[in-house]
């Protein structure tokens, strides 16, 4: 299995277990510093999650989008350099560009890139993107 | 709401005229005059000008201001917004005002980084991207609301736009992502500078295929380079702007005094090769601080008013 479709099996098997948990949990204060640590020690080296609370790794090959210079959550910038690379970052590779390299080679979420990505809440900058998703909102 | 302020370039993409739109480069300068002779140049061979918003990062003319100032002159500005210098309060502030000055026709640029500038050490905002930029404003369209929920008199009348670059990676996304931009509420298209047609050629094969034929309007950017040095400073210097080498020596065989002449040449060659494809709404020129030029390029391709309404 190629490293793309490893992490997306293991987003839906997280996805299946935190399901469960989450919405139950999501009010419990030792529960809510767990996952907070644990997406920092995980998300942190794997994608250089930058805990904007709004996790949408699976929609975007998982590549972090917040690791675009300019935060752009919805598809590539009209500056992207003829070899690929980062108009602000030369010498790194468009996030976007690896984004949707990536994207086609998921199993379920090949088309998810081209969902509307909403404007994010800063707010949430800092918490746990799975409580977000699925604590049914209530965990101001 | 009265028919005066309604978008012409909305009335003639929707009944599949062919359209001629161009840039105006914004004056260094604080007085209104300065703008409106540059516009006065291009308004007969254009049916709107696009008003820049700080591109490249560099500080200009601010982009309201100068829509105003085109529209006492009875001239249609097409105003872009990008999302470099505004959040999400500033840009819907700015979004109605303009709205109460005149303004009908709203382009939605994501915005060159401030490196790219002569600000490099600014703070760039970035709070909305290109497509939330759009649902942003086309949520206050649709409406009459704030993204709060906090309403306002009436729906304001805007007539949305976006930017498709086909001439950079990832090259074969870029159709798709002309479709978000799309859903997202965008009703026309401007294109980076085309310097490629079989690129060009291909997005708009794939474009056509995902829409069953029917695109939304297309104005394919085109641009003159005054000499191989500007084309040179122009792919270094400008993101997103792909000149193949080819283009850049054809201008240089010539001596310097004589590459202007063949820089128009080199433009009009372009139109040319595009305006007849299928999909292709219309052109918009950017003459970066040549708005002479214009006049040339419409008339070497016989799109002046009268040549295309006919
Ligand atoms: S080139 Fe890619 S990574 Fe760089 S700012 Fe544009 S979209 Fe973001």
């Amino acid at each position: 299995m190629n490293k793309v479709r490893l992490l997306e099996f293991t987003y839906l098997f997280c996805l299946k277990i935190l399901s469960r948990l989450v919405p139950v949990l999501s009010e419990k204060r030792p529960f809510i510093g767990f996952m907070v640590a644990s997406e920092k020690a995980f998300k942190k080296p794997l994608f250089g999650c930058q805990m904007c609370g709004q996790c949408i790794l699976h929609y975007t090959g998982m590549v972090c989008p917040m690791g675009c210079p300019k935060n752009l959550r919805n598809g590539p910038c009209g500056g992207v350099r003829g070899d690929g690379n980062c108009e602000i970052k030369p010498n790194m590779k468009c996030t976007w560009v690896r984004a949707w390299d990536n994207s086609t080679q998921m199993m379920v979420f090949t088309e998810s890139i081209e969902e509307i990505q909403t404007e994010l809440d800063h707010r949430l900058s800092g918490t746990s993107a799975w409580i977000n998703e699925l604590g049914g909102g209530n965990d101001e | 709401m009265t028919n005066k302020h309604a978008s012409n370039l909305a009335q003639r993409l929707e009944t599949g005229l062919f359209t001629v739109t161009a840039e105006v480069t914004l004056p260094d300068s604080i007085e209104k005059e300065a703008l409106a002779s540059r516009a006065h140049i291009l308004e007969p061979y254009c049916d709107a000008i696009n008003i820049t918003d700080s591109t490249g990062a560099v500080p200009h003319f601010s982009n309201i201001a100068a829509a105003s100032i085109l529209i006492e002159n009875n001239i249609e500005p097409i105003i872009q917004f990008s999302c470099r210098d505004r959040n999400r309060i500033a840009t819907q502030a700015d979004v109605i005002g303009a709205h109460a000055m005149g303004v009908r026709n709203i382009f939605c640029v994501t915005g060159d980084g401030v490196q790219t500038g002569d600000h490099p050490e600014a703070k760039a905002v970035f709070d909305l991207d290109s497509v939330t930029l759009l649902t942003t404003i086309n949520h206050l369209k649709t409406t009459g609301k704030f993204l709060s929920g906090r309403k306002l008199d009436s729906k304001p009348d805007l007539f949305l736009g976006a930017a498709v670059n086909p001439f950079v990676p990832p090259f074969e996304q870029r159709a798709l992502r002309l479709l978000k931009k799309h859903r997202a509420g965008a009703s026309f298209f401007q294109s980076q500078y085309c310097f490629d047609i079989s690129r060009f050629e291909s997005f708009l094969l794939l474009l056509l295929e995902l829409t069953n034929g029917s695109p939304p309007p297309v104005l394919v950017g085109v641009g003159p380079l005054r000499s191989a040095r500007f084309a040179r400073w122009l792919r270094e210097n400008v993101p997103g702007v792909a000149i193949p080498d080819h283009i850049i020596n054809q201008i240089e065989k010539y001596p310097e005094k004589e590459q202007q002449k063949a820089g128009i040449e080199a433009c009009v060659k372009i139109v040319e090769g595009v305006k007849n494809l299928t999909g292709v709404a219309g052109i918009h020129i950017m003459a970066h601080n040549w708005e002479s030029s214009v006049s040339e390029i419409v008339e070497a391709t016989g799109l002046t008013k009268t040549g295309r309404n006919n």
